[in-house]
């Protein structure tokens, strides 16, 4: 796997962590039927982190991020997010929803709306925003994805690099406070991974809150503040990147940097 | 100096228009054709040689003499001194009634039943499973004798009704009446009626289209209108400011006033059915017949259409309900916004099958007595006339019309909501 992803300069003037909590979550677990897929977890993420979530695949990663914005339900322990304690009220979870962004492995853009239909659609429904309004912003959006004159085709015409962009904009249009990020480069050609990270590292340069499952480690290096590294359900080592990949500490994260990074 | 040459040639060989690609197909399409030709031209021979030996002609002629049978469930007015063509028309209408009513509420409730059987309620999604099974699972010919047979044993004669001991009564306020016979349900009937049109004097096609009828149609039209520009004005303050206007008092006032004065000033009343001597007059009497067969047309094949409204939302990826869900959408508006939207291209063509099957499922029909297109043309006209493969073939012709129809239909609004990709 690559080591740099990108070569050009990170500003990093903006890349400020406030004493402010955005995200934190105690004690918490969760079970599929008898499976216990996350066991324990006790994180805080401060507002303006950038956090990079690695481990083998199956040690929990995308669940632990899925948990935030309720895609999983917990069973166990408290999540609270800007304040908000998740919990099975309707009115908590649309919060959330609304502060939170998300990104996935295979996008999930809407296949029977434009591209620029997809980012409205929930400016519109949810907050709420004059079509005119959301339709601005969306194009401000899509500029800084540099995919602005695709606005008018269908998610089907574009490269998977560029779905990737539009889903990145169409979480941007709800003005998110926080951005998950679910494998976003994992789906993609390398050539257009560099493009979704350089999209991605502008983002964290702006300052936004970001928790990213990823295994681009190049990227863990340069931009996140923070890497978390998970195996079977726990959060096994974390630590800022420069110690993480330069002096891991247990046994297990030694043997996956080595086979991630060996070759 | 320039040389002429010629290009190599290829020597043409018999055995190429086999094993050459670029014959091979044309070879196959023209055997293939004069094999058909062929076959056609037996056909016709032997039929026209038949029909010499037993002294026929194909001659459409019968259509204008007298039917001389009755039809007890007709649409426009028949007597048993009417023409063949006439029997057929008012077979046709029944058949056009039955399938209408019959896709109608299949849709209705295959669309429901798909829905629930997706639900997380433990009780109603087995419940739908149950239905599912058992009406797909048993011949539709079986329902419609099996609801038929239960409405004859089950209901009360009219003679119930009567007398000082009735054993039954009418229900919803003496309006409605359940007998063996049928049911009996209040009419509309106007004290200032506008009068009908009449179409096509006295003829075999001749028919009435009341006034009454088309003046209501045009008013609750124009309602529908209206409450479309509300409901349009509202779309454009949702896209100017954002919040979406409460109009549904007003968009069903724009569609009900109006009616309502109409029918006051039609003087609009209700004529109920009424026991006189050993049976009910006046109302309007649905027969078991046409209950039986919309019943059960309507429930074998909504049946398979809650199949195909389950697989069409299943066939949606669970990311889809994920991202829409991470936006903050609630999932009502998934399934009305994302879902329902995407699910519909899977969805239409096999309903089109559907509809096509309900339609020519209601040739059944027979079984229990209800005069359709089948009873009627290819029925007693049949048999009374002996001219069966004119009877047949234009049957046919009158099926493939009507299928071929549903099929237009239900293709252009597949394209409709068909994805753009490329």
């Amino acid at each position: 796997m690559s080591e740099l992803t990108t070569d050009r300069q990170i500003d990093r003037s903006k890349m400020t962590v406030s004493d402010e909590i955005a995200v934190e979550i105690i004690n918490m677990n969760k079970w599929y039927g008898t499976f216990h897929v996350l066991r324990d977890i006790n994180l805080t993420v401060n507002s303006g982190e950038r956090i990079v979530i690695a481990g083998p695949s199956g040690s929990g990663k995308s669940t632990l991020i899925r948990c935030i914005n309720r895609l999983e339900e917990h069973q166990s322990g408290k999540i609270i997010v800007d304040g908000t304690e998740l919990s099975s009220d309707l009115k908590n979870i649309d919060k959330i929803r609304s502060d939170v962004g998300m990104c996935f492995q295979h996008f999930n853009l809407f296949p029977h709306l434009t591209i620029l239909e997809n980012c409205t659609l929930a400016p519109i429904w949810v907050r709420k925003t004059p079509r005119k309004e959301a339709i601005d912003t969306a194009m401000h959006f899509l500029e800084k994805v540099r995919i602005p004159d695709q606005a008018n085709k269908y998610p089907g015409q574009l490269s998977g690099g560029q779905q990737q962009r539009v889903a990145i904009a169409r979480s941007l249009c709800m003005r998110p406070r926080i951005m998950l990020f679910d494998e976003p480069t994992s789906a993609l050609d390398p050539e257009m991974i560099k493009e979704v990270l350089d999209t991605m590292i502008e983002l964290a340069e702006e300052g936004m809150t970001m928790l990213c499952v990823t295994h681009e480690m190049g990227f863990a290096r340069q931009v996140a503040n923070r890497v978390i590294f998970m195996d079977q359900g726990q959060i096994v080592e974390q630590n800022e990147p420069e110690e993480f990949f330069n002096n891991p500490k247990s046994e297990r994260t030694k043997l996956f940097l080595s086979q991630i990074l060996g070759h | 100096m320039t040389t002429i040459t010629d290009p190599p040639k290829q020597q043409f060989r018999l055995s190429m228009l086999i094993y050459d690609t670029r014959y091979r197909s044309a070879t196959i399409q023209v055997v293939a054709l004069i094999a058909f030709m062929l076959l056609a031209a037996w056909l016709i021979d032997n039929t026209a040689r038949n029909m010499m030996l037993l002294g026929k002609t194909i001659n459409f002629g019968f259509f204008g003499e007298p039917a001389s049978y009755d039809i007890n469930q007709r649409l426009l007015d028949y007597t048993s001194r009417d023409t063949h063509l006439r029997a057929a028309l008012i077979g046709l209408l029944n058949t056009l009634v039955v399938a209408i009513l019959g896709c109608a509420t299949a849709t209705a409730v295959g669309v429901l039943v798909g829905v629930l059987r997706l639900s997380h309620n433990w009780l109603i999604a087995r419940l739908m499973t149950i239905y599912v099974e058992m009406f797909r699972n048993v011949p539709v010919l079986l329902w419609i004798v099996f609801i038929m047979a239960i409405m004859i044993e089950t209901l009360p004669a009219p003679s119930a009704f009567r007398g000082d001991n009735a054993t039954a009564s009418m229900l919803l306020g003496d309006t409605v009446a359940l007998t063996n016979r049928g049911i009996y349900i209040p009419e509309a009937l106007f004290s200032r009626s506008l009068g009908d049109i009449h179409f096509f004097g006295a003829s075999s096609l001749r028919f009435d289209v009341s006034l009454d009828l088309i003046a209501f149609l045009i008013v609750l039209g124009a309602g529908l209108w209206a409450s479309h520009r509300i409901k349009r004005r509202a779309d454009r303050m949702q896209e100017e400011t954002g919040n979406r206007p409460t109009t549904w008092y007003l968009r069903v006032g724009v569609v009900l006033v109006p009616v309502v004065i109409l029918l006051v000033a039609l003087g609009f009343h209700l004529g109920y059915p009424e026991l006189k001597g050993f049976n009910f007059s006046g109302g309007t009497h649905l027969r078991n017949s046409l209950i039986a067969l919309w019943l059960a047309l309507s429930l074998y094949t909504a049946a398979f259409i809650a199949e195909i409204v389950r697989a069409g939302i299943l066939a949606i990826s669970n990311g889809q309900t994920e991202a829409a869900a991470a936006l903050g959408l609630r999932p009502g508006r998934v399934m009305r916004l994302v879902i329902l939207p995407q699910a519909l291209r899977v969805i239409v063509p096999p309903l089109i099958s559907q509809y096509l099957n309900l339609t020519k499922n209601s040739s059944l029909a027979i079984a229990v007595g209800y005069m359709d297109i089948t009873g009627t043309l290819g029925g007693i006209t049949m048999n009374q006339t002996g001219k069966e493969l004119e009877c047949v073939l234009l049957l046919m012709l009158i099926y493939l019309i009507i299928s071929l129809s549903i099929s237009g239909v239900m293709n252009w609004y597949n394209e409709s909501v068909k994805l753009k990709e490329r």
